[in-house]
């Protein structure tokens, strides 16, 4: 269950921003869609804890985040939420496999069959032991998905992931990510200025 | 995996700029290494040559001179020393035991020393096989010696003339071996023994065949020419040729010479007065060993210190280089350190993660300057062997060495302090908003 309310948030009192409430239940997911500059990016940080809101509550799991010190927000989004951001991003001097390894060390949960289920149900098992710059652009999507959902969050974030696609792969991308989603049972938070994912989503927020 | 194992593949993924990091402190650590291990490994040696000789007797010039021939057997030695003179100070009350040493011949490049049983006592010499020396001629050679050249029980060696390879050789004598030593680690390795009565019988053979009549006048005069024997003693030791043929003098057997007479006190108070009786009231030369070898290490003392402080120089360099290459490698991996903290890592462990990879950098750069300033010691001891045939031989780590550790250790944490500061002060929003 994901509650926010009356969250804000200002950059050197300058820009400010007030959002929406959010209100979702179990395997409920949510597009949140809006212009550039919005504050779409700022929400996903506020919602990973990588931002500290200047007021309001957010409520993940039962768990008021913006109480927890710095340390706790960190181990709480290790073992409760994945992140897929808009680039695909690696620790370079790691194999995918490793990189995946490191991910589950630091949310606590290592389990190397998991690395062989996640990794083939994105198709890129043969892909394990190599480093992820040698990878294919579509390649180095699934595998930053794998590096979502490897500690089965409850929750998984994606900043504009289709932004940079064309149609057929935007369709791909958003599948594939609702598909791991629900055969994961992680719930999925889709941010995004990409009109074309609406009709993916039951429930949608418009900043 | 965990943060450690990242810290590795983090050094391993770029492995010229760490090494580029690394090669300044392992210069660094070699250099102070190899100059504490040359410094504690010759100051050993000369430790354990110098055990039980409180003072050497011999011929009047450089007192550094007489002990590094006759304690240490690299120079030449200053001249030889009637047995008559010798015997006076043996009877000395203040003598507690004495020991002659004779030169004259080389058995190519090694010295072939006429003395005492007690010779061997001294440096604690076991024959590993044969006997002691009892006729003249009869030798007994030491570790390095004879298996350097596989000499075994009665070969014969034909000896040169003089301490050097180039000398004349004896053809019409030759040494026979009875005895092999076993290592003992001091210079009696590098040695070949026999009684002085072989070295006198040799030279008494050879007398007039010597050239060198000037010299032997020089020590049959000293007596009664007072005000000429600066001038000469001068002389001789200005012109190096002259030592080459020091030994060659008149051995008629009832004006018998020696080299040199090592000596150990009855008491060691006597240290102080007696060495300074001998030269001021005799025409013979005493000189103590360890206070002139104090004297020698603080000569090249001053060029160690040097190259010392250069060292660290160098070291404070590498600090510093490493420091920049870990900052830089900090912000091309700003983007990696934001998406290890999303996926779990608290600021501390990211820090770790900097620090690891410093120290491990400086450990393993500590690691390779040892093992360099061990490569140096060998080639040193091979350089030495070559020139003096004297060899250095022990690999241990010196205590000062663990201060090199820790130096290192330090460091690797200096260096890698604000890189790591930056890291857990890394704002990853803006980091990740920037992309």
């Amino acid at each position: 269950m994901i509650k926010t309310e009356a969250l804000k948030f200002n950059y050197n009192n300058q820009v400010s921003f007030n959002f929406p409430d959010i209100s979702l239940n179990k395997n409920e997911n949510l597009l949140i869609i809006g212009s550039s500059g919005i504050g779409k990016t700022t929400l996903l940080h506020l919602l990973a804890g990588l931002l500290q809101s200047n007021s309001g509550s957010i409520n993940l799991y039962g768990q008021d985040i913006s109480k927890l010190t710095q340390h706790q927000i960190d181990k709480f989004r290790g073992q409760n939420i994945g992140i897929v951001f808009q680039k695909p991003h690696f620790v370079n001097s790691l194999t995918v496999k490793e990189n995946l390894q490191l991910a589950q060390y630091l949310g606590n949960k290592k389990d190397d069959s998991r690395i062989v289920d996640i990794l083939s149900s994105l198709d890129i098992l043969d892909k394990e032991n190599k480093n992820p710059k040698k990878l294919s652009q579509g390649e180095k999507q699934r595998a930053s998905i794998a590096m979502a959902i490897v500690n089965s969050p409850k929750l998984i974030l994606a900043d504009e992931p289709t932004s940079s696609l064309d149609d057929e792969n935007c369709e791909r991308v958003i599948k594939l990510l609702k598909k791991q989603a629900s055969d994961f049972n992680a719930q999925l938070i889709v941010i995004t200025h990409d009109n074309r994912l609406k009709k993916h989503f039951k429930k949608t927020i418009k900043l | 995996m965990n943060i450690f194992k990242l810290s590795i593949k983090n050094i391993i993924s770029k492995p010229l700029s760490s090494l580029l990091s690394l090669t300044l402190l392992v210069f660094g650590i070699g250099i102070i290494s190899l100059l504490l291990q040359l410094n504690s490994l010759i100051k050993t040696q000369m430790d354990n040559n110098l055990k039980g000789i409180d003072m050497v007797v011999g011929a009047k010039g450089s007192p550094l001179q007489l002990i590094l021939s006759a304690v240490y057997h690299i120079d030449s030695p200053t001249g030889n020393i009637s047995v008559e003179d010798a015997k006076k100070i043996k009877n000395n009350r203040m003598v507690g035991s004495s020991i002659d040493l004779l030169y004259g011949d080389n058995y190519k490049g090694y010295r072939i020393v006429g003395t005492d049983d007690e010779f061997l006592d001294l440096y604690d010499a076991k024959i590993k096989d044969g006997r002691k020396w009892e006729d003249p001629f009869e030798v007994v050679v030491g570790s390095k010696i004879h298996s350097k050249f596989d000499l075994k029980l009665d070969d014969e060696l034909m000896s040169s003339h003089g301490l050097r390879e180039t000398g004349e050789a004896h053809g019409d004598q030759l040494f026979k071996i009875v005895g092999l030593l076993e290592p003992s680690n001091s210079v009696i390795d590098q040695l070949i023994v026999t009684s002085p009565e072989s070295i006198w019988d040799l030279h008494a053979e050879h007398d007039h065949s010597g050239e060198e009549h000037d010299d032997e006048h020089d020590h049959e005069h000293d007596d009664e020419h007072d005000h000429e024997h600066d001038d000469e003693h001068d002389h001789e030791h200005d012109d190096e040729h002259d030592h080459e043929h020091d030994d060659e003098h008149d051995h008629e057997h009832d004006d018998e010479e020696i080299t040199a007479m090592l000596i150990k006190f009855q008491n060691p108070m006597n240290i102080i007065q007696f060495p300074r009786q001998i030269n001021e009231e005799t025409n013979l030369q005493a000189a103590v060993p360890s206070y002139e070898i104090s004297r020698l290490f603080k000569l090249f003392g001053f060029g160690i210190e040097t190259l010392t402080y250069l060292a660290y120089l160098i070291i404070v360099v590498s600090a510093f280089s490493l420091f920049i290459n870990l900052f830089n490698s900090m912000r091309d991996r700003k983007y990696e350190m934001a998406l290890i903290r999303t996926l779990g890592s608290s600021r501390r462990q990211l820090s770790f993660m900097i620090i690891f990879e410093s120290l491990i950098l400086t450990t393993v750069g500590f690691l390779i300057g040892l093992l360099v300033s061990r490569l140096g010691v060998m080639f040193v001891s091979s350089l030495m062997e070559e020139s003096l045939n004297y060899n250095l031989n022990s690999f241990g780590i010196l205590n000062e060495e663990l201060w090199l550790l820790i130096l290192s250790i330090f460091i690797g944490l200096i260096s890698s302090i604000i890189p790591a500061l930056q890291v857990y002060n890394l704002n990853i929003s803006e980091v990740l908003g920037d992309e």
